[in-house]
């Protein structure tokens, strides 16, 4: 058994949480990724908090239309029936409790629910977009991250030290060794992903977990 | 009806006053009003306070710079009220040398804090931030059992907004997701200047189609270029 990292293998168990219909806003970064292993015949509804629901696929070299871009910047489609809003809808949607899963990235999140991935002081800053809005209303709070940071040391905290995205919001981690139900103040070992045993990820993590 | 005025770029650009406050429509770019950016470097005014979604796209590596990014470079905002600035290195350069004052806005609270600003509301309330650095000098309320902050309105002196066409009366049509934050921006400034890229006559949009209404506009511009 040895560790290697993987982001797949987080994209892929976040997709099996979807049903069709559900209405979903997908972070930049990792939890894109998600978009690539939804199963045959499972049609979600992605939002993109730049103003769109139905969001589609990348456009096509040459098919792109410069006015219709995702969260990142990024030339996409918009699905047959979808529809463009402006932000104070969007985040209405998204404050309102109509999203009914958001997947975050993370820097650190810890057993309390704290979610931190907005700013590094000093060294990173890049803001916090939509993220606050989208933790403080979506249904299920989803954080999705590699288990270690290039450091080696564990993102699952006891306490975020970072300054917080979101205090007590997030629901469920997903990492490269497993799905945490957070709950009570602990981490909820549900099942484990990639190689490692539950006691390997209890011993390389800094954090209460009850497997 | 009455037509409002076609200004030249840079005769809009002048309408700027420095020390003043200006929103800038857009999301990293897409619904920017480029050509307006472009005539208020050209003109260099100084000492502005911008809200705006972002500072577009400033990467040291490549040296792209897109939409307001050029303005930040150009060292004309004192202020930024802004929900995002991670593309944009040299905004981030300037907030950690202390060079600019940069307050971080959630995006849900900034689109709301101007739609507050256009519509003559004292404030919003909203759980966005609770127990985060965003709480720190706010004013919290406690209704039905959950914790809001009141989060004041935001107003400008003038805002440039982008629409795809325009009549000549100011009623506004915007495309995509190039809409984002410029209907909420045009209900919230002094003074509101839309670059679009088509006028048609008066009578000829569909009065069901029309995302903003004539009366917020005051002058309209011709985009000139579309890159960013």
């Amino acid at each position: 058994m040895e560790y290697r990292e993987d982001k797949d293998i987080i994209a892929r168990r976040i997709a099996r949480f979807l049903k069709a219909g559900d209405v979903v806003n997908l972070g930049i970064g990792l939890p894109t990724l998600v978009a690539n292993h939804m199963p045959e015949g499972v049609e979600v509804i992605l939002q993109s908090e730049n103003g769109m629901m139905g969001l589609g696929p990348a456009a096509a070299p040459g098919q792109a239309d410069q006015d219709i871009t995702n969260a990142g910047g990024a030339l996409v489609t918009l699905r047959a029936g979808g529809c463009f809003f402006d932000s104070a809808t969007s985040f209405g949607i998204i404050r309102g409790g109509h999203v009914d899963y958001t997947v975050l990235g993370a820097l650190e999140v810890d057993q309390q629910g704290n979610l931190a991935n907005y700013m590094v002081p000093g060294r990173m800053v890049p803001g916090m977009g939509g993220a606050m809005d989208l933790t403080a209303g979506a249904r299920v709070v989803i954080a999705a991250a590699l288990h270690f940071e290039p450091s080696g040391a564990s993102r699952l905290r006891r306490r975020c030290a970072l300054p917080l995205t979101a205090s007590g919001k997030v629901d469920w981690v997903v990492t490269d060794l497993g799905l945490f139900r957070v709950r009570d103040g602990r981490f909820h070992l549900t099942e484990c992903l990639g190689p490692c045993p539950p006691e390997w990820v209890v011993a390389h993590t800094d954090a209460d977990i009850v497997v | 009806m009455i037509a409002k005025p076609i200004l030249s770029a840079s005769d809009a650009a002048s309408l700027v006053q420095d020390a003043g406050a200006i929103m800038l429509g857009g999301f990293l770019g897409c619904g920017s009003p480029h050509t307006l950016i472009h005539a208020l470097k050209q003109a260099g005014t100084r000492n502005l306070s911008l809200i705006a979604c972002d500072t577009g796209i400033h990467d040291f590596r490549t040296g792209r710079i897109t939409s307001q990014a050029h303005l930040v470079q150009n060292r004309q905002f004192r202020r930024l009220s802004v929900s995002h600035i991670g593309l944009n290195q040299e905004t981030q350069r300037q907030l950690n040398a202390g060079e600019t004052e940069v307050e971080l806005v959630p995006m849900g609270t900034l689109a709301e804090r101007i739609r507050a600003g256009g519509a003559g509301l004292g404030g919003i309330l909203t759980p966005t931030g609770a127990g985060t650095e965003v709480e720190a000098g706010k004013q919290i309320i406690e209704a039905g059992g959950q914790r809001y902050l009141l989060e004041l309105p935001l107003k400008a002196d003038i805002a440039f907004v982008k629409a795809r066409r325009a009549d000549r009366g100011g009623n506004l049509v915007y495309h995509g997701t190039a809409r984002n934050f410029n209907p909420l921006m045009a209900t919230a400034a002094t003074i509101v200047v839309a670059e679009v890229e088509e006028i048609v006559e008066i009578g000829a949009l569909d009065p069901d189609q029309v995302h903003t209404p004539f009366i917020f506009v005051d002058f309209l511009v011709l985009a000139g270029r579309i890159e960013s």
